[in-house]
């Protein structure tokens, strides 16, 4: 393994140390070398813009979501209720365009207050009961699945809710998140850019502001986050609500763009996020990672699961590859981060 | 003579006092002030009566001591004599069953840690609050990170907090090397440097220190207790909580002597050698009770 045979960090130059405190460096590499992998294996067809835009329409969902579950992991935490929380968001807006005729505006806000308030009570439940967030939001997750489903069927007789495309406000809404550059199959959507806006905010917010400092410290080391006087348990209640808020805006984004919700739709999709950020640098125990990472994390999804078929295996073995992924990654990961908490200063 | 007892603060001794003068001769007040102020260096934080019971178990009973600006204060005793809770109620995160504490003469009560700490308490323990991963300007500022601009723009001052934390370390000698080395790569003794640089940066007027040799070698804590002597010469009250006479001689200007729950030496440097230090520290009084036990049986 060359990786173990990294040059020892205070003796290294400058740029090899920057390399070695990159959280999301081994990320990068992988779908670099992915890609290329890739390229090859389908004789060049992974190159041609409508691969390219696959991939990205591909990573986009689980990316959003990655970096606010990414952040989550650094101060310490899981949400295993984020993938489910995308249908739940889906389909509150669906009952609530088309059974109870509001306005989709009004139904997308609403459905954003009740995002909030779960990622809330998944939160407050965390840190009041002090049990892990892996427990507290396995029951969240159950919970939501049965009641997305249920209450589906409940208002509107079906888990399937369509023709949101009929309630007023459509157009607009559709303008803001499902806005399509150029023509089929070379199409790419506008979500691209929230996205990447979100990449940038969200690296700004833990790099450059006291809020990130609390997340890296309420993740490091809880108990001297709080005898410094860091506001622990405010600091992951609030990145719960981002995370599920991060799972509405997915939610919302594909019931306009479809037209259509499946109410049991995001169930399993937890993982994907967990992974994209383990994948993208983001140490399991908290304290250590980046934004970045779980984006880049989710793009070798989407690599992948575009870059299999391509290749002329069956896709069957994306599940495969996925599983191999974690572990490579997390090894990864475990060998950098010991070469980080030894690295020694000359 | 009215106003005169509405401008003392209630329930404030010393002002109590001073309307109590007032009250035999309304002329004396500035007198009754000027009483006040003779006391040359009040100290910073005094005890008086302090004592703390645990059920039936009385931990600590009757101490009374002063802590002045500039002085480096050890204490010791054996273990369950009553020093750690007795520097646990300094701080904050124990409070008393008796007596009371005074702050710049005024009585108080620290409902926690962070309380004492607002008032420049600071309690530096064994585990050092340090966040491993973290680099050193973060842990440096963490909870209190420095902030420029305004609004949604308003950022955390990564260059400032970056100079500061460096100049801070110099002024008191401590040299850590690249400030975004993560705090774990650290040796002890550098990691007790930093915690004490940012005690001190922090407005720290009392330093409480327990055990900050206890894991280090001899070039290390050399190290430590010579940031120590610093520390006590910017004029922080310091409190070290020490098992090692060596070390408690070095750098200690007073020393209290705890045993079974009481304070039963209070003694300046001057007063002591290496000898009769490691004696008191050693069991003291206890010793010489225990041999004529021994001699009377």
């Amino acid at each position: 393994m060359s990786l173990l045979q990294l040059p020892a960090y205070g003796n290294a130059r400058p740029w090899v140390r920057t390399a070695v405190l990159r959280p999301e460096l081994g990320s990068l590499v992988a779908a670099a070398l992915l890609f290329i992998f890739f390229s090859i294996a389908s004789s060049g067809a992974m190159l041609e813009v409508p691969t390219i835009a696959r991939v990205l329409d591909t990573a986009w969902p689980y990316g959003i979501i990655a970096v606010a579950v990414g952040l989550l992991m650094i101060s310490g935490e899981f949400d295993l209720s984020a993938g489910v929380m995308v249908g739940t968001a889906g389909a509150l807006l669906g009952v609530m365009a088309t059974e109870w005729g509001m306005n989709l505006w009004v139904a997308v806000f609403l459905s954003l207050l009740v995002c909030l308030a779960l990622g809330l009570w998944n939160g407050v439940l965390v840190v009041w009961t002090g049990l892990p967030s892996f427990v507290i939001t396995l029951g969240t997750f159950f919970g939501l699945r049965g009641a997305n489903v249920a209450l589906s069927k409940h208002f509107t007789g079906d888990a399937l809710i369509e023709n949101i495309d009929d309630a007023g406000g459509y157009d607009s809404l559709h303008t803001i998140v499902a806005t399509v550059f150029g023509t089929a199959p070379s199409d790419f959507r506008v979500s691209l850019i929230w996205w990447a806006a979100f990449i940038l905010i969200a690296t700004w917010i833990l790099w450059r502001t006291k809020i990130g400092n609390w997340i890296f410290a309420s993740g490091g080391d809880r108990d001297a986050a709080r005898a410094v006087g860091v506001p622990v348990n405010g600091t992951k209640i609030g990145l719960f609500m981002l995370t599920a808020g991060a799972a509405w805006f997915v939610g919302v984004s594909s019931a306009i763009r479809y037209t259509s919700v499946q109410a049991g739709q995001g169930v399993g999709q937890e993982f994907f996020y967990i992974i994209a950020a383990v994948v993208g640098g983001c140490r399991m125990a908290g304290g250590y990672g980046s934004a970045v990472g779980p984006a880049i994390g989710a793009l070798i999804w989407g690599i992948a699961f575009v870059g299999i078929p391509h290749a002329g295996w069956n896709s069957d073995w994306r599940w495969a590859f996925l599983g191999v992924l974690l572990l490579v990654a997390t090894l990864i990961n475990h060998i950098v981060g010991e070469r980080v908490r030894t690295a020694r200063s000359g | 003579m009215t106003s005169e007892t509405t401008e003392s603060p209630p329930g404030n001794e010393a002002g109590a006092s001073a309307a109590m003068a007032g009250q035999s001769n309304p002329a004396a007040t500035p007198g009754g002030e000027q009483i006040r102020a003779e006391s040359s260096e009040p100290p910073v934080l005094e005890v008086r009566g302090l004592g703390r019971r645990f059920g039936s178990v009385l931990a600590l009973d009757d101490v009374s001591v002063s802590l002045r600006a500039g002085e480096v204060t050890c204490v010791v005793g054996d273990n369950g004599a009553g020093k750690s809770v007795f520097i646990k109620m300094l701080c904050g995160l124990i409070a008393p069953s008796s007596g009371e504490i005074l702050l710049d003469g005024e009585a108080t009560e620290f409902s926690s840690p962070r309380q004492a700490r607002s008032q420049g308490i600071v309690a530096v323990y064994q585990d050092l609050a340090l966040a491993p991963l973290m680099s050193l300007w973060r842990n440096f500022f963490m909870g209190a990170e420095p902030i420029k601009g305004w609004g949604i723009f308003q950022r955390f001052d990564v260059a400032y907090a970056k100079q500061a934390m460096q100049s801070e370390l110099e002024k008191l000698g401590v040299d850590l090397g690249d400030p975004d080395r993560a705090a774990h790569t650290l040796s002890g003794g550098e990691r007790q440097g930093l915690a004490i640089a940012r005690a001190l940066y922090y407005g720290a007027r009392v330093l409480i220190l327990d055990e900050p040799t206890s894991a280090l070698g001899v070039r290390q804590s050399g190290a430590v207790l010579r940031l120590i002597r610093r520390a006590a010469q910017r004029g922080t009250a310091v409190v070290l909580v020490t098992p090692k006479p060596q070390h408690a001689f070095w750098v200690g200007d007073r020393f209290l002597v705890f045993q079974r729950g009481r304070l039963v030496e209070d003694r300046m440097s001057e007063t002591l050698t290496l000898e009769s230090l490691s004696y008191l520290m050693a069991g003291g009084t206890e010793v010489e009770e225990l041999e004529s036990a021994i001699a009377t049986a």
